[in-house]
């Protein structure tokens, strides 16, 4: 049996189409309720909905072989797991962003508000540059309208967030998207059923490329 | 031997193994000097160690890792070899964890280095269950990354994905570079337990010193073909430990049903020169505490349980106390304990005498 942790929401949805497209499918999960575990044991695959920040963590922890996970979590987690495949769906980029007539005030600390701490600081200390992290929870934009922070480091995927709050990206630090990760023990013992499905996906990523 | 916890049973049975190959024990001091560690903090695993003061502003730190300070004592004699196992708690992380292991330090020739790897997949046979041992070879994995064309900050890059098995980003990381991809994508991909694995890497290999690295990696398969170990040993490149510290041939344990490995090792030749040492150095370490997550429930229950209160004669109930332990286990207590069960229930409050 493989276990599966997919993210709650769109993402999860579509990855959840890509394996039941690769055979892998579960009725179960279908169908509307509440439940968060599903199991299909002829196809044998359970799969479970988890918050997307905690997808690295049940596969990290072995509680799932596999998950389907975005890249800025990894990022910023760096859980240690192996990371399979691309699956170049739920595209955006980890970027840097501020008020529309915003100057980056060189000689002082720079206010960084941010969901992803480990991120802002790896970019920055990149550059050799002195950052202040906010470290927020939600409506990261709000954060340099009211002068909390000088910059917001975060994920953009259309932009129209930023624009209707008149915010602008100023620096792209890295592409994001979903990516299938894997528990290093598991994949050891379950390295057959684990290939099969990392290949099957594959060769739906590359046809629609 | 059935009350002990899977942890302690495997430290018993892996003394013995290690003894019966003529490796003798070795304790080390709860303290080390901070500056040991700090010098060598890319060889731990963890780089957040406790320290203390000691005596004359010495910095001291409780020891995060047991490796260093054997190599730092290893003999560098010609025909020195020093074999030594331990069983220690290290700290690590602000977690105290239970570590066995052995390190085969001095002068080594290729029977040292095969007889630790073999040493390797016998813990982890002890340990049982199924398991795996994925090998690979430092000096095969850095000759390849030098030959690929990459900036050594490239080369430490190709290093992280590889041990990821992310070859999207390792594809993008050689951009245009061909010749980089093939081989990459071919060490990348390579996995298995027999010889034709050997025989795909050989196929990509340009330079003498890559050539160098495969015969010894490809003698050592055939000492673990012939020990009839092969079959639960897999080559696998994304074994990866620094390139600054490891030289030749690294590992990493398996068992079944434990989300992690539960133990590693490799030919760290580079760290006793670093230190100074001339010396090889081959050991691993078996990450004890791990081995809980497959322990079954403790059986708390007692076979007997004595209630007693202040009116009870402590003579009476001492007596009543020995004699039921000769039957099983007995548990005297004031009142009934919470989430604990009994099969005989004796209460002696308030002077009765009840036998239920």
């Amino acid at each position: 049996m493989i276990n599966i942790a997919l993210p709650k929401g769109r993402l999860g949805e579509k990855a959840y189409a890509m394996l039941k497209e690769s055979g892998y499918d579960c009725p179960a999960l279908e169908q509307p309720g509440r439940k968060l575990i599903f199991e299909n044991p002829e196809k044998g695959v359970r799969y479970f909905w988890v918050k997307p920040s905690d997808v690295a963590i049940y596969v990290e922890r072995g509680a799932a072989d596999l998950g389907i996970v975005g890249k800025d979590i990894l990022l910023e987690y760096q859980p240690d797991v192996y990371e399979l495949l691309d699956l170049r769906m739920g595209k955006c980029r980890m970027a840097v962003a501020g008020k529309k007539d915003f100057r980056e005030p060189m000689g002082q600390t720079l206010k960084v508000a941010t969901k992803f701490p480990n991120i802002a600081q790896s970019y920055y200390s990149g550059k050799c540059r002195d950052i202040d992290i906010i470290h927020l929870n939600g409506s990261i934009e709000l954060a340099p309208i009211l002068g909390l922070s000088h910059v917001i480091v975060d994920i953009v995927e259309t932009g129209t967030t930023l624009r209707e709050n008149d915010l602008v990206v100023y620096e792209e630090i890295v592409p994001i998207s979903a990516r299938l990760i894997a528990n290093i023990a598991s994949f050891q013992f379950k390295d057959g059923a684990i290939g099969a499905i990392r290949e099957s996906l594959q060769k739906q990523v590359e046809r629609e490329k | 031997m059935e009350l002990l916890k899977n942890e302690e049973r495997a430290v018993f049975a892996l003394r013995a193994l290690y003894r019966r190959y003529g490796y003798v024990g070795y304790k080390m001091s709860q303290f080390e000097e901070y500056d040991l560690y700090v010098r060598n903090k890319d060889f731990l695993l963890s780089d957040r160690i406790i320290t203390f003061s000691g005596s004359g502003g010495r910095l001291l730190a409780l020891k995060p890792d047991v490796t260093l300070s054997i190599v730092k004592n290893a003999p560098d004699a010609p025909g020195a070899v020093q074999k030594l196992y331990y069983n220690e708690n290290v700290y690590r992380d602000y977690r105290e964890i239970m570590q066995t292991g052995l390190e085969c330090v001095g002068d080594l020739g290729d029977y040292e280095i095969a007889e630790v790897v073999l040493l390797a997949a016998k813990s982890l046979q002890l340990l049982g269950g199924r398991f795996v041992l994925d090998i690979s070879h430092m000096g095969l994995v850095a000759a390849i990354l030098s030959s690929c064309g990459l900036t050594p900050v490239e080369q430490k890059q190709a290093l992280a994905y590889l041990r990821r098995k992310n070859t999207h980003e390792l594809k993008a990381l050689c951009g245009g570079n061909d010749d980089a991809w093939k081989k990459l994508s071919e060490l990348a991909a390579c996995r298995g337990n027999d010889r034709k694995v050997l025989e795909t890497v050989s196929r990509v290999l340009t330079t003498e010193e890559e050539r160098q690295a495969l015969s010894e990696l490809e003698g050592l398969w055939r000492v673990l073909e012939g020990s009839g170990c092969a079959g639960n040993v897999c080559l696998d490149f994304s074994v990866g430990s620094d390139m600054g510290y490891y030289s030749g041939v690294v590992f990493r344990g398996y068992l079944e049903g434990i989300p992690a490995s539960v133990l590693s090792g490799g030919q760290y030749d580079k760290l006793a020169e670093k230190m100074g040492k001339h010396c090889r150095a081959i050991g691993f370490a078996v990450y004890l505490d791990l081995l809980e997550a497959r322990q079954e429930e403790t059986d708390d229950s007692v076979d007997t349980l004595i209630l007693h209160d202040g009116t009870t004669d402590t003579a009476a109930l001492t007596l009543a106390a020995e004699a039921a332990a000769k039957d099983g286990s007995v548990l005297v207590a004031g009142a009934a304990p919470e989430r604990r069960r009994w099969k005989r229930l004796v209460d002696l409050r308030k002077g009765a005498i009840r036998n239920d």
